[in-house]
């Protein structure tokens, strides 16, 4: 049996490699013929439900990573060509070191398209209280750094254990927060809106900013490491799942996640307002953030099916007041904003 | 629709359209070409239900913690109770999910494409790390001389091993996307960085069932006037064959079961078209789980959970050929073969 079987073993893998380099070399590199869209996990399953919808009429689906907003600013950026994406999907406009990173490498003309806005809900579970929080309990409770209760103008390392100690009206339990890492716009969002917010009700740290804005940005964009806030990575289900263990938790996640969870979990006021669709989208929920995509201009007319795609996102169909993409929990922009949008978008990619 | 007349508003509309999952249009669409002349008339045809009711039907959520999370309404309960009740509800395998694509909505996803994207991903991987794995083993078993190269390629290979699979990702992306140029979240970028990663294991495994051939094999053959590579291929290598074979699918196995590396060359993605050739964008089963496990829609649960026991499906179907591999042509030592 030996060598025979050897000889069957020799010829089969010499039929897979032929089949494997023939399926390979054949295409060669043709011309990109599908959509190529990078960026934020918040606006992923957005993106994908309008990427079905306009797949049905382009020859290919448009193919969508989650890199997140700066991961996907990173590959979109580096360059002009068809191995580069065309769309960077955002949870936050771009910023300075993004822009000149863009320029160092060729890619100059960019589209900005706001879409709409995402709320960051902290919420907690069913079964325990839910808590009416400021933006100035949300300081206190995660930064690193605060002011001594005892004198304002010292910043100490938080002491903080208990939300009573924050706010004598809030319940006497541990703070527990589950949150994003580091790389998430959830975070970025959580540090601007809601930390740098609240820092800002406390008059000694309002000066501060005036006078020394850098220590006030480390003072606000840092959240503290003691065991208090809780990296839980980038799994949202994972943080409604421990909630729903712990009801005395509490965790951060995008709008969406909370809406699909109403029977497990509950959401926190902030500044008194309910994190609900209306209050989103009228903007008195503070910590609401804008969307948007960022389109390579040079890539308009040469890749198929940008044209279509934007058209497609920007529709009544998707983001109108009862759109698709509203029944998915997008909180799309008020009328008179969606459609100087709309305008201005469509004469520039005309 | 005409099952149920009563409804007239827009609202109403709307809150009837999620009764049923957005395939039922495709089905509908489907039914009326193959019978242009039912056209005009009226059928009865199974359509597929939404989410929300697919979910309650097979007990995954209560009917109260369906209706106070939004997954159904009153009213769309109230018809899919009264279709119940006429004997007009059933519950079907779903074949689709192993043809279809990713999906945004869950009832329409499926696992075809990570089923493809996956078996390119092994075609790719075995075809490169099998003969390349097991020459090098048979290379550095019965070849080379001891020396202190040979010493040195050895610790090397054992402590690739130990690389976690996330560096052979990064390795990937700088050198097959970045300089070669091949294209991102394609099959074939992600065999090679997989074969990467189990060149290692194949070339343990090999080496392994190559010094557990006894000498006496060797020597008998050298006496009788076989040459070297003849001693090599005649009788020592048909004799480590099977525990080659078994380290190479059990290497495989592990390669299938890989996300972190396929990150890195951009294959986490949703992708809608079945992959075709080794140069398209193709996801795999195991990155599908990881992709629908983070969608904040309920149902995508089920489905990461049917995708990961056709994961198991498939890893138990390797790991049992690599047994049978090893009873069929395990010989003994001395046997007439």
């Amino acid at each position: 049996m030996n060598s025979r079987f050897g000889k069957k073993l020799a010829a089969v893998s010499v039929m897979l490699a032929l089949i494997a380099l023939g399926l390979s070399i054949s295409p060669a590199l043709a011309a990109r013929d599908n959509l190529y869209i990078v960026g934020s996990s918040t606006v992923y399953p957005f993106a994908i439900t309008v990427a079905e919808h306009v797949g049905k009429k382009l020859p290919k689906t448009p193919k969508i990573e989650s890199t997140g907003t700066g991961g996907g600013f990173k590959i979109f950026c580096a360059g002009v060509g068809e191995s580069h994406p065309d769309i960077n999907d955002a949870s936050r406009p771009i910023t300075e070191s993004e822009k000149n990173l863009c320029a160092q490498n060729g890619v100059k003309d960019i589209i900005e398209v706001k879409i709409g806005f995402d709320g960051i809900v902290l919420a907690m579970s069913k079964k325990g209280q839910p808590m009416a929080l400021t933006t100035k309990d949300i300081f206190l409770a995660l930064a690193k750094e605060v002011p001594d209760p005892k004198n304002p103008n010292n910043i100490i390392p938080n002491p903080y254990k208990t939300w009573k100690d924050i706010n004598p009206s809030l319940p006497d339990v541990k703070i527990e927060v589950y949150g994003p890492p580091t790389t998430s716009g959830t975070r970025d969002a959580l540090e601007e809106l809601g930390m740098e917010a609240g820092a800002k009700s406390i008059p000694e740290l309002k000066e501060l900013a005036k006078k020394d804005e850098k220590r006030f940005k480390t003072i606000t964009h840092v959240i503290r490491e003691d065991g208090a806030y809780i990296d839980a990575g980038e799994n949202d289900n994972l943080i409604v799942q421990k909630l729903e263990a712990n009801p005395k938790a509490v965790g951060i996640f995008g709008f969406s996640y909370l809406d699909n969870n109403r029977d497990k979990l509950v959401g926190c006021t902030i500044n008194g307002i309910q994190p609900t669709f209306e209050n989103i989208a009228s903007g008195s929920y503070p910590l609401a953030r804008p969307l948007f995509f960022y389109v390579k201009k040079a890539h308009l007319g040469v890749i198929p099916g940008i044209k279509e795609y934007i058209e497609e996102f920007l529709s009544e169909k998707a983001i109108g007041d009862d759109g698709y993409l509203v029944e998915k929990g997008f909180i799309p922009l008020p009328k008179a904003e969606r459609e100087k949008v709309r305008g201005e978008v469509m004469s520039l990619i005309k | 629709m005409a099952k149920f007349p009563d409804v007239t508003t827009r609202q109403e509309k709307k809150e009837l359209s999620k009764f049923l999952s957005p395939k039922a249009v495709d089905v509908v669409r489907n039914f009326a070409k193959a019978h242009p002349e039912v056209v005009g008339s009226s059928v009865e045809l199974w359509l597929p239900v939404g989410d929300g009711l697919d979910m309650l039907k097979k007990e995954v959520i209560s009917k109260e913690n369906a209706l106070q999370a939004g997954l159904v309404t009153e009213k769309n309960l109230e018809r899919f109770e009264r279709l119940a009740e006429e004997k007009k509800v059933a519950v079907n395998f779903n074949w689709h999910f192993f043809t279809s694509g990713d999906s945004n909505a869950p009832s329409t996803a499926g696992i075809g494409g990570a089923i493809v994207g996956s078996f390119y991903l092994v075609l790719v991987t075995i075809t490169l790390s099998f003969p390349l794995g097991a020459g090098a083993a048979i290379y550095l078993e019965e070849c080379a001389q001891r020396s202190k190269f040979r010493d040195f390629i050895d610790i090397n290979i054992n402590n690739l091993t130990a690389v976690p699979s996330i560096i052979f990702g990064l390795i990937g992306l700088a050198i097959f996307l970045n300089f070669f140029h091949l294209p991102r979240s394609s099959s074939l970028v992600g065999g090679l960085v997989l074969s990467l990663m189990t060149i290692p294991v194949i070339v343990i495994a090999s080496k392994t069932a190559l010094s557990s051939v006894p000498p006496s094999i060797r020597e008998a053959a050298l006496s009788v006037g076989a040459s070297k590579i003849q001693t090599v291929f005649h009788h020592v290598v048909p004799l480590a064959l099977p525990g080659m074979l078994t380290g190479a699918i059990v290497g495989m196995a592990r390669a299938m079961g890989e996300t972190a590396p396929l990150l890195m060359v951009g294959m986490v993605a949703f992708i809608v078209d079945i992959p075709k050739r080794l140069t398209d964008p193709a996801s795999a089963l195991p990155v599908q789980i990881y992709l629908w496990s983070d969608q904040p829609e309920r149902a995508f649960a089920n489905k990461a959970a049917a995708a990961i026991i056709v994961l198991l499906f498939f890893m138990i179907l390797m790991n049992s050929f690599a047994i049978w591999l090893r009873k069929r042509y395990e010989k003994k030592y001395g046997e007439r073969g």
